[in-house]
């Protein structure tokens, strides 16, 4: 171990490193991982607004036991299930992340659509609008208000939870920095400028939501 | 593991190594629920610390108050965890101390969640109603007086719902603690995989975990109920129990709960 | 608008037969029967809870019958007779039959996140199948006659309550209807903007034969634009007359108790 706490060698060896997990499975995770959910989320949505009970019912457990049971857990259960047969681990994580984060799409959606208040339904309702001319012009535009915001937050807590990947040994940024201490004994640099690449990245974005969300209101 | 018949078949057998791995799962069990009730204690004073902090009145509190918040919100649990096992023992005097696996992981958990908490607590000492405040000025009652005896108890039923969900994030945050030797339900479980098979042994552990997480919401919608009939916005625990076993508060969930 | 042509008195619009209307196990309207006859005006005075709105509501198809059977100018409105069964009306055709319907709400109800002259505008491009330029064109002139033509590039946000519910009727009428529904549409404004609104109307009444069912506290306005005047307690008609006669010598002691606290 060195004298000094703190070696700015280090520090610059493994910024590259970092940066480059950063990019290629941090954020590349965020992207896919925030599209699957905001799909699959409406979808999922969708099916619980206008199904029969008999389908609903079913679909709001499954989806309630993902949402409150951890992401860990469910990457080591995918990972060990489905890695005799998916090549990458990588697209494993992300479709986990991804369906995990559907569960709480699918609750922002609904909660979206029922702010919109009743009367506007009924005026629709009272000028004869078709439904999806209703939904189109009408619910979607201030459902939006809410969900947007809401959006952005889940994808910004996506993002800090990527580092779950190390358990499935997918080098992102963390495990990088884990490995690198792992390696030369200096956890130091590595884990602290990890943790300040994520602060970096994710409090100006929560910044900028929030400033969306004052401007929708 | 060979399939759906085969995991029916498998059931008996895989039960009996349950039952000969009990302690151990128990141990895990423990683990897990110590780390989530300690975790969720130190979120729950750090978060009405950092929350209320963020209201008062000097701008140079209210700052740090805010960057500390930000700080704990911006890095991820995963990097607080393994800074305080691993980076924490590097540092040279008086910080140069290695921790247990527990108070590492307690305290990644707390202040992870507790910062989120505060964003909850101040939002909710900000939606309690201009009005109360007036009054608490017409009487001339002291605000930090008024804050706990008046604000406070009202802004806790709001937040309830939030910090509820805040809660089983933690629970589920504290799967990774295995990561840093503090060997947990899923550690525990992990080692009886090779003898049941991947389906019963992941199938019981995330069966665990939301039995955990439902016990949690129990607590907090009693807490909710009790809070609000304190308040006059509600009926007695004892006269609507029904209303325990209600999913998680979904309004929260919806905001984007962890922002 | 059309002119008034003085429509023939007694041929029925809007009727109800044996209508009942549960909410849960609360029922509102049992065995309800009565006739709007076409061009007709006609108040439904009572207390709250008494069924007045949920009888507009049925009309306008917002709440789902529980028995019995509404017609439209001779047509089913929400239920038919097929072979002897009570059969429901899909919702496509139940539309065909409401778009001669138009329905003013209480709160309004204008669509925040467009313009007045979309709001306006917005049913006859969707649902009549005018062009912009021909709906726009109508809007206009619609705004015009409620006094809110300078304003029709504002939203919602920016208009009073009276300003709101002036647009609000002109989007009713941009559709043509037959009939039009006025649920407490003055209840909510402030003392200072319900006249504007209630002369709005009572032009609307004196220049065109639309059937309107109103409910509404104003008892002026009731009695300088309706025909019948009727009086709702639990569910039923307890009394119905001219608006003379209503107001000035009712004869069922409800009425007179409930005519004694508002008026």
């Amino acid at each position: 171990m060195n004298d000094s706490w703190w070696s700015w060698d280090h520090a610059v060896a493994v910024l590259p490193e970092l940066l480059i997990a950063f990019v290629k499975y941090t954020l590349v995770a965020t992207v896919l991982g925030t599209l699957i959910a905001v799909v699959l989320g409406l979808i999922v949505a969708m099916i619980r607004r206008v199904s029969p009970a008999v389908i609903r019912t079913p679909v709001t457990w499954v989806v309630e036991f993902i949402r409150m049971t951890p992401l860990v857990v469910q990457l080591v259960f995918a990972n060990l299930v489905l890695s005799p047969y998916v090549d990458s681990t990588f697209a494993i994580g992300v479709w986990v992340l991804g369906i995990h984060y559907t569960t709480y799409m699918a609750e922002v959606y609904r909660a979206g659509i029922d702010s919109v208040p009743k009367g506007q339904w009924e005026a629709a309702t009272a000028l004869s609008l078709p439904q999806t001319r209703t939904w189109r012009a009408i619910i979607v535009p201030q459902a939006i208000r809410s969900t947007l915001p809401a959006l952005g937050n889940y994808a910004i807590s996506m993002f800090k939870e990527t580092p779950f990947f190390v358990v499935i040994y997918i080098p992102e940024m963390v495990r990088v920095a884990q490995t690198y201490g792992g390696d030369t004994f200096r956890y130091t640099e590595s884990i602290t400028l990890a943790g300040l690449i994520f602060l970096a990245s994710s409090y100006p974005t929560s910044v900028l939501i929030r400033r969306l969300e004052k401007k929708l209101a | 593991m060979n399939g759906l018949i085969g995991f029916f078949e498998q059931l008996g057998p895989n039960l009996e190594v349950l039952g000969a791995r009990l302690p151990q799962i128990l141990d895990g069990v423990w683990t897990t629920v110590l780390a989530t009730v300690l975790g969720g204690m130190l979120a729950l004073v750090i978060s009405f610390a950092f929350g209320i902090l963020q209201t008062v009145k000097i701008a140079p509190v209210r700052i740090v108050a805010r960057v500390f918040v930000e700080f704990f919100r911006g890095t991820s649990l995963v990097v607080q965890l393994f800074w305080l096992c691993f980076v924490l023992p590097q540092l040279p005097y008086p910080l140069g101390f290695r921790l247990e696996p527990l108070v590492v992981g307690v305290l990644a958990l707390g202040l992870n969640y507790g910062a989120y908490g505060a964003e909850v607590v101040r939002g909710s000492i900000g939606s309690v109603p201009k009005g109360q405040y007036e009054a608490l000025s017409a009487l001339s009652l002291s605000p930090v007086r008024g804050l706990f005896r008046v604000i406070i108890p009202q802004a806790w039923a709001l937040m309830i719902p939030s910090l509820s969900n805040l809660w089983i994030q933690l629970l589920k945050g504290s799967a990774i603690v295995y990561t840093v030797t503090l060997y947990d339900l899923f550690f525990q479980v992990e080692q009886i995989r090779r003898q049941t098979g991947t389906w019963f042994a992941f199938l019981f552990a995330l069966l665990a975990y939301y039995l955990i997480a439902w016990v949690i919401v129990i607590i907090m919608n009693a807490l909710e109920v009790q809070a609000k009939h304190r308040i006059g916005r509600g009926p007695a625990l004892s006269t609507s129990l029904g209303s325990l076993l209600r999913a998680p508060g979904s309004a929260s969930v919806a905001k984007g709960g962890l922002t | 608008m059309p002119e008034n042509t003085a429509a023939p008195v007694g041929e029925p619009h809007i009727e109800f037969r044996d209508v009942v209307k549960k909410f849960g196990d609360h029922t509102v309207l049992e065995g309800l029967d009565f006739t709007v006859s076409r061009g007709e005006r006609v108040t439904l005075i009572g207390p709250s809870g008494s069924g007045k709105t949920t009888i507009l509501r049925l009309v306008m198809t917002l709440e789902e019958l529980t028995g019995g059977y509404i017609h439209i100018g001779g047509t089913p409105l929400q239920y038919e007779e097929q072979g002897g069964k009570r059969v429901r009306i899909p919702d496509k055709r139940r539309r065909r039959t409401t778009t001669g319907i138009g329905m003013v709400f209480q709160h309004f109800n204008l669509f925040p996140n467009m313009t007045v002259l979309e709001n306006i505008i917005e049913a006859p491009v969707h649902v009549m199948g005018l062009s912009k330029d021909e709906a726009a064109h109508k809007a206009e002139a619609l705004l015009d006659k409620v006094g809110m033509a300078w304003k029709k590039d504002a939203r919602p946000s920016e208009l009073s309550g009276g300003q709101q519910q002036r647009v609000a009727i002109a989007r009713a009428l941009a559709m043509d209807p037959e009939i039009l529904l006025l649920d407490e549409v003055t209840s909510a404004l402030d003392p200072e903007l319900v006249g504007e609104v209630l002369g709005v109307l009572k032009d609307i009444a004196a220049e065109t034969d639309i059937s309107m069912l109103i409910v509404t506290h104003e008892m002026q306005f009731a009695r300088d634009v309706s025909q019948r005047v009727m009086m709702f307690d639990h569910g039923s008609i307890v009394e119905e007359g001219t608006p003379e006669k209503m107001f000035s010598a009712p004869e069922n002691q409800r009425t007179q108790d409930f005519l004694r606290a508002v008026l």
